[in-house]
C-alpha cells in the first residue's frame, strides 16, 4: 500500500497540493482526475520522489520514499512521465532493458533477459525491439516504456497522462494493456488521466484532485455523477450508462 | 536501423585500424629520417624513436581520446549535442585555472596545477549546467551558444591577467594544442586522462541513463545529482589533464561523439570506446598533417583540429533538423 500523509507542495506561495492523506491499493487500476492545476502530477511526482515534498510523508509497502535508497525504492514502484526524453537514440530492447537496472545494475542476469523478453512480448514489441525509440510512433514509444516499468516488474506502476498525444486506437490499446497488467500481473496501475472516460471505464477507483485537495474518492460509480464532476470541474455534465459504462458528456 | 546496424557493428574495426595505422604512420613522420630497419639497428635513430616519436603518438592517443570522452559525457548530461568542453567554456575555465595556478603558486608541480585547472574546468562546467537550467528554451543551437559566451568571459579575463603578468604567449600556448614539445618525461600526465575514460567506461550505463532525464534516472533507482556530479568531474579531469599537458584541443570533444553516436545510437557502453578510438584517430591525423603542411616546420594541432573541428560542427549544425532533433 502507498500512503501520504499530510503531503503539502508550494510553488511560490501558491499551495498546489494541500495536506494530502491518500491510500493506494496494492492492486487494480486507480485513476486520478482533476482540472489543470489541481495537483494530479505534482501528488504522483512526490509519490514517486522525483519531487521533494514541502510537508508530510509518502509510504510505499512502510518503506519513506525520501529517504529509503533510491534503488530500494525502485524495485517497488516505478513512475513513468511525459518528458522530452526523445532526443536519445537507442534501441526499444535497450531501453525496457533500462527496466532492470535496480536489479542488476546493467549488467543482466538471465533473469533479466527473461523479464526483458517477456516484457517485449507482453507490449507486443517484438518486431521493433531492434528499432531506435525516436523512429516510433507515439502509441508504440509509449507501449515501450510501459514495457520498460513491466521489466522494472514493481508493485506499483505510476504513470502521468500517458494517453497524452495518443490518438483513439492507440490510447485504447494503452488503456486495455494497463488494464491487462492489473489483471493478469496483480499490479497497483495509478495513473493521472484526464479523459473523464477512460478513466470512468477502465479504473477500479477514481481519486478526483480540485485546488490541491482530494475532493472525491471512490469507485467510478460513485464520482461519474453530474454533481460531482460539475463540483470538480465547475462546469456542466451528463452523465449516462452505456452497456454498464458511465459515460460522461460535456461538449455543450 | 536495419543498415545502421551493420555501420554500427563495423564502426568500432574501422576506428581501432585507423589508430593502428595512423599511429603507425605518426611513429615514423618527422624532421629526423625514421625508417624501422635504422630502429633497429641504430642506437641514434632508436633513441630519437623512443624519447620523441613513441611518447608524441601515445600522447596524441591518449589526448585525443580524453577529450572525445568529456565530450560524449557532456552532451548526454547536458541532453544537448552541441555541449562539449568547447562548447561549455570548460577549456576556457581550465587555462584559467592553469594560469591562476601560475600566478598564486609559481613553483607549482604539474599535477598541483592539474587539480587547480580541474577544479575550475569543474566550477565552470557546474556554472554552465545552472544557466542552462535556467534558461527558458532549451534550444539545441542556444544552450551551446550559451557555453561558448560563457567561454569568453572565462577566457578574457585569464588574458586581462595574463597581459599584465606578461604571459599572454603562455596563455596562447594553453589554449591552442601542440605536440611537438612532446617528449619522455612530458606527457606522462595524460596517462591519467587515459585512465580517466576508462573509469567512465566502467560507469557508462550510469551516464545513459542520465541522458535519459532525470525523472527517468530517478525512476530506476539512479541518484542523478551524484551522477551529474561524477559524469562533470570526469570531462573536467581529462579536459585539464590535457590543457595542462599538451594545450588545448578545440572542437574534439564536440564532432567526434557527434559523428560516432549518429552512426551507433547513444548507448554509451556501446559508443564510448569507438568514440574514444575515433578521437585518438582524428588527433593524430591533423597532428600529421600539421607537421606535413610546411614541413619541415609544424603547425600546432590546435589549430588543425581547430579549422577542422569548426567546419565539420558548421555541417552539424545546419544538418540539425535532419539528425540532432530526432
Amino acid at each position: 500500500m502507498i500512503t501520504t500523509s499530510d503531503l503539502t507542495k508550494v510553488y511560490d506561495k501558491t499551495v498546489v497540493v494541500d495536506h494530502v492523506s491518500v491510500s493506494l491499493p496494492d492492486a487494480g487500476v486507480t485513476s486520478v482526475i482533476g482540472a489543470n492545476g489541481a495537483g494530479k502530477s505534482t501528488l504522483l511526482s512526490m509519490i514517486s520522489r522525483i519531487l521533494d515534498a514541502d510537508a508530510g510523508l509518502v509510504a510505499v509497502d512502510g518503506l519513506d520514499v525520501f529517504n529509503a535508497p533510491s534503488r530500494e525504492i525502485a524495485k517497488r514502484l516505478s513512475i513513468l512521465r511525459q518528458e522530452t526524453h526523445m532526443t536519445a537514440r537507442i534501441t526499444v530492447r535497450e531501453v525496457v532493458e533500462f527496466g532492470r537496472y535496480p536489479h542488476s545494475r546493467g549488467r543482466l542476469t538471465a533473469e533479466c533477459v527473461h523479464k526483458v523478453d517477456e516484457a517485449i512480448a507482453y507490449c507486443d514489441l517484438g518486431e521493433f525491439e531492434q528499432r531506435g525509440i525516436h523512429e516510433l510512433s507515439g502509441g508504440q514509444r509509449q507501449r515501450a516504456f510501459i514495457a520498460m516499468v513491466l521489466a522494472q516488474d514493481t508493485r506499483y506502476v505510476l504513470l502521468d497522462e500517458p494517453l497524452n498525444n495518443l490518438d483513439m486506437p492507440h490510447a485504447t490499446s494503452v488503456m486495455k494493456l494497463l488494464r491487462r497488467l492489473a489483471d493478469d500481473h496483480g499490479k497497483s496501475i495509478v495513473l493521472v488521466l484526464h479523459d473523464i472516460n477512460y478513466a470512468s471505464v477502465y479504473s477500479d477507483r477514481i481519486v478526483a484532485m480540485k485546488d490541491g485537495v482530494i475532493a472525491a474518492d471512490g469507485p467510478p460509480e460513485s464520482v461519474m455523477n453530474a454533481d460531482t464532476l460539475e463540483s470538480i470541474y465547475g462546469m456542466r455534465f451528463s452523465v449516462i450508462d452505456l452497456d454498464g459504462d458511465r459515460i460522461a458528456a460535456y461538449f455543450r | 536501423m536495419k543498415s545502421s546496424s551493420r555501420i554500427a557493428a563495423v564502426a568500432p574495426w574501422v576506428a581501432a585500424a585507423l589508430v593502428l595505422i595512423l599511429g603507425v604512420g605518426s611513429l615514423f613522420l618527422g624532421v629526423a629520417d625514421v625508417s624501422l630497419h635504422d630502429v633497429l639497428t641504430d642506437p641514434d635513430v632508436r633513441s630519437v624513436f623512443l624519447i620523441s616519436r613513441v611518447p608524441r603518438t601515445v600522447a596524441l592517443i591518449l589526448a585525443g581520446a580524453a577529450m572525445a570522452v568529456a565530450g560524449l559525457i557532456m552532451q548526454h548530461l547536458a541532453r544537448n549535442r552541441f555541449v562539449s568542453p568547447t562548447t561549455a567554456g570548460t577549456i576556457d575555465a581550465a587555462a584559467l585555472g592553469l594560469l591562476t595556478a601560475t600566478l598564486l603558486f609559481a613553483g607549482a608541480s604539474v599535477m598541483s596545477k592539474i587539480l587547480i585547472a580541474m577544479l575550475f574546468a569543474l566550477a565552470g562546467s557546474l556554472l554552465f549546467i545552472v544557466l542552462i537550467q535556467r534558461i527558458q528554451f532549451k534550444d539545441l543551437i542556444l544552450v551551446p551558444l550559451v557555453g561558448l559566451l560563457l567561454g569568453g568571459v572565462f577566457r578574457a579575463i585569464a588574458e586581462f591577467f595574463a597581459y599584465r603578468n606578461n604571459l599572454t604567449q603562455t596563455l596562447d600556448v594553453w589554449l591552442n594544442g601542440d605536440f611537438s614539445g612532446v617528449i619522455q618525461g612530458r606527457y606522462e600526465t595524460l596517462y591519467f586522462a587515459g585512465v580517466v575514460a576508462l573509469v567512465a567506461y566502467l560507469f557508462a550505463n550510469w551516464f545513459t541513463v542520465a541522458g535519459m532525464g532525470r525523472d527517468f534516472a530517478t525512476n530506476v533507482g539512479v541518484n542523478y545529482k551524484v551522477v551529474m556530479g561524477a559524469g562533470l568531474t570526469i570531462a573536467a579531469l581529462a579536459t585539464a589533464v590535457v590543457v595542462v599537458t599538451v594545450g588545448a584541443i578545440p572542437f574534439l570533444g564536440l564532432i567526434v561523439p557527434n559523428i560516432v553516436t549518429l552512426m551507433m545510437g547513444d548507448n554509451m557502453r556501446r559508443v564510448l570506446p569507438t568514440t574514444a578510438l575515433a578521437g585518438a584517430a582524428l588527433v593524430i591525423a591533423c597532428d600529421m598533417l600539421g607537421r606535413w603542411i610546411i614541413f619541415p616546420y609544424e603547425i600546432a594541432v590546435g589549430t588543425i583540429v581547430g579549422v577542422v573541428g569548426s567546419a565539420i560542427f558548421l555541417v552539424l549544425v545546419l544538418r540539425r533538423n535532419r539528425y540532432a532533433q530526432a
